[in-house]
This record gives C-alpha cells, sequence and structure tokens, in this order.
C-alpha cells in the first residue's frame, strides 16, 4: 500500500513541486505557442484547466469500469468531449479570445498534461483526490503560461495585460513575440526554478550533514543520505 | 469472449454518452456562433463603406461579394472578401469599391499571419490608407523606394514586400473577378 498524502499535498504539489511546466515538462507546444501575451496564456491555462479537472473527475468514477485494454481510448474519447464544449463555448460567447488561441483549443486534446494526469493520478484515486490533483496541475500550469506570458508581453509589445508598463522610448524586442523568444524565455525560466530547487536540495543536505555530525554520527554515506531523502 | 463483450460495451457507452452531451451543447451553441459570424462579417462590410446602412449578398457568384446601400437606400458600391497567399499564411481582406468599380474605397485586412513588426505593417494606416480612392484600372502596381505619383500605385513596405505585394494581387485578382462577374451580368 503505498502512502498516503494529505489532500492538500495533492493540491499544492501541482503548483511546484511537480508543476506541469517545469518539472513535468509536459504541454510545451501550446506553451510555447500561445504565450505572446499574458491574456492568452491565462486562457489558454483556463480552457487546460476545465478540461482536466472534468475528465480527471469522469476518469476516476469510471476507472473500475474501464478495461485495461481499451483505457487509453477511453481516456481520450472522455477528454475531447471536454475539449470540444470548450471549444463550442468559447466560439459563442468569447469570440475574440477564441480567435486569438486558434487551433490550441481543439488541441487540448492530445495535450499531455491531461492523458498525463488521467493516466498517472486519475486512473488510480477516488475522484476527490483526481479533481484535487487536477486543480493543482491546472494551476501550476496557469502559474507558468502567466509568468511566460507576462514576460514575453512586456518586452515584445512593452505591456501586460494589455496595459502598457514600459515607457515608448522604449523599442519592443520583436523577437520576444516571435516563436524564438518563447523557447529564450522558457529556457531561461527553466534553468532558473532548477537552479533553485537544486540550491534548497543542497541546503538540506549540509543541514542534515552537520546534525548527524552533532549527534556523534560518524559514517555519513551515501545510502544514510538518501534514506533521510535528500 | 466475457472480456470482449466488456470492451464493446464500455466503449459503446462511452461514445453514446459523449455523443448525446456534445450534440446538447452544440444545440445551445450553434445559433450563437452563426450570429458572431454573421456580426463579424457586418462589421467589415461597413468598415470599408461608412455610409453603408444596408447590405444584399450577390449569390453564386463563387465568392463572398456584398453589395452595400446607404441610407436613402442607394447602392453605394460593392464589400468583397478574397483571400490569397501572403509570406507565411493565408490573408484575407474586405475590400471596398465604388458602383462603377473605378475607385477603392478603402481595404480592411480580416485574417492575417504575416511576421510581427514587419509583415504585420500592412495592418497599419501607413500601408493600408494608400487603397483609400485608388483606381484599380487597369491594375494596381506596387512601387518601391519613390513615392506614387499615379493613382493607381502602391508603395512597398521595407522589409515586407512580399506581403506589400500579396495584399496588391490579392486585390487586383479580386477586383478583377468582380468586374468580370459584373460584365457577365451586363451581357445577359
Amino acid at each position: 500500500m503505498k502512502k498516503q498524502v494529505t489532500l492538500l499535498r495533492e493540491f499544492t504539489k501541482g503548483l511546484w513541486e511537480i508543476n506541469p511546466t517545469f518539472k513535468q515538462i509536459l504541454g510545451m507546444c501550446p506553451t510555447l505557442a500561445v504565450t505572446v501575451s499574458a491574456i492568452n496564456g491565462i486562457a489558454m491555462a483556463l480552457a487546460t484547466t476545465f478540461v482536466l479537472v472534468f475528465s480527471s473527475l469522469f476518469i476516476s468514477l469510471v476507472r473500475k469500469w474501464i478495461p485495461n485494454q481499451v483505457r487509453i481510448a477511453s481516456y481520450i474519447v472522455i477528454i475531447a468531449t471536454f475539449v470540444t464544449i470548450v471549444d463550442l463555448v468559447m466560439k459563442a460567447q468569447f469570440v475574440e479570445l477564441s480567435k486569438a488561441l486558434g487551433p490550441f483549443i481543439p488541441l487540448i486534446v492530445v495535450n499531455c498534461i491531461i492523458l498525463g494526469r488521467a493516466e498517472a493520478f486519475a486512473s488510480k484515486n477516488n475522484a476527490l483526490r483526481s479533481v484535487l490533483d487536477a486543480l493543482g496541475n491546472g494551476a501550476g500550469f496557469l502559474i507558468s503560461l502567466f509568468v511566460l506570458g507576462s514576460i514575453r508581453e512586456l518586452i515584445g509589445s512593452r505591456s501586460i495585460l494589455g496595459y502598457q508598463v514600459l515607457p515608448n522610448g522604449f523599442e519592443p524586442w520583436i523577437i520576444m513575440i516571435l516563436p524564438a523568444g518563447a523557447f529564450l524565455t522558457l529556457g531561461l525560466m527553466m534553468g532558473f526554478a532548477n537552479m533553485f530547487i537544486e540550491r534548497k536540495k543542497n541546503l538540506e543536505r549540509e543541514s542534515l550533514i552537520a546534525q548527524y555530525k552533532r549527534a556523534g554520527r560518524e559514517e555519513i554515506t551515501e545510502e544514510v543520505l538518501k534514506e533521510a531523502g535528500v | 469472449m466475457k472480456q470482449v463483450a466488456h470492451i464493446i460495451a464500455t466503449l459503446t457507452i462511452i461514445g453514446i454518452v459523449a455523443g448525446g452531451s456534445l450534440s446538447l451543447v452544440n444545440n445551445w451553441a450553434a445559433p450563437k456562433i452563426a450570429l458572431n459570424q454573421k456580426a463579424e462579417t457586418e462589421r467589415a462590410i461597413y468598415l470599408v463603406h461608412l455610409d453603408g446602412k444596408r447590405y444584399e449578398e450577390i449569390k453564386n457568384s463563387g465568392f463572398e461579394v456584398y453589395k452595400v446601400f446607404n441610407e436613402s437606400d442607394s447602392s453605394v458600391g460593392y464589400s468583397l472578401v478574397y483571400s490569397g497567399n501572403g509570406f507565411q499564411g493565408k490573408i484575407k481582406l474586405m475590400i471596398g469599391l465604388t458602383e462603377d468599380l473605378n475607385k477603392i474605397t478603402s481595404i480592411e485586412i480580416l485574417e492575417q499571419s504575416e511576421t510581427p513588426g514587419l509583415g504585420t505593417k500592412i495592418l497599419e494606416p501607413p500601408y493600408k490608407d494608400q487603397y483609400k480612392g485608388l483606381s484599380p484600372n487597369p491594375v494596381i502596381k506596387l512601387i518601391k523606394g519613390v513615392e506614387p505619383s499615379n493613382p493607381n500605385e502602391v508603395k512597398a513596405i521595407t522589409g515586407a514586400t512580399i506581403s506589400s505585394r500579396s495584399v496588391v494581387a490579392i486585390v487586383n485578382e479580386g477586383t478583377a473577378k468582380l468586374k468580370s462577374l459584373e460584365n457577365k451580368g451586363a451581357s445577359k
């Protein structure tokens, strides 16, 4: 039996620890393509979160009836249904956003975050945990898309969420709203994110070693440290 | 055997439920989507004919063209939707023409995917407004470097010659199509 974590952890782990963009590196296609502005990033992340939450909920509810051989096919049909609903609703109610996001709404079907969470989590856990996990991952996706979109919009068109922030004297870097800008920004963001995670890990490791030394424990081997989880 | 039945039943049920719920959503969304599209075309038609109040679609033309009428219900000309290849993708234009097809009232870019910062300058007034009052006879010419001196010349955008040329080509082609349609109509 695997260790049960608290319900709160199911949600918060998606924000940072297994953040879809920085740690799982899933859903790169929409991440790179739609983040020319912060609002596009938010809309994309919200649409994905909606699909993620509902498909996780349904998949976890029906997980026991679905034969193993056809599980992926079943998941995809469930996911595609919710994506089509989102697409139709956006076309009917949010014309401008739907135009800006273009083909990336229908493409949520093949966003690996959703199938990834369905396969890795929702198919093994109950409905409540699955929804919390989906919400956490969606929120993590939202944070990274918003930050990425804001940086690109700020440098590429001088504004954030449509409000001009930088003065007219600043010449916008066109590269930031081209695909190349997406790769550069995402690469740097991932680099910084991993740098902080590494640093935090090293600090924890050092403090543990110091603790062991104070306790008079002589042999600090790799195995001992591994057991302590650092 | 039992397992096969289980698999078939599962997929069938999922398919039915998915199809059913989608048709419900579509029933609600389809009229709204149609309404949005209509509103968008309408907006675009009046963009190139500011005095337009009413329009009629000319049917069986093979492309989208509308005859526009003003407040006193007399025709002010045509609004023509025409598209062609740009630098990276399709460019879709709304072209406004006077009744006798001798003058362009203005053009509006409906869709484009040109390079941001370069090709997208076709959206900006310095380029777009050149078409106001332009004469499409015999054809519109694209010129580089010098200022236009004839009523059928358009100055290219520096660094975006292909995008500028594409717009000219689309306007020329669309106008030519409309002219031949008019001639056919006259000969009948």
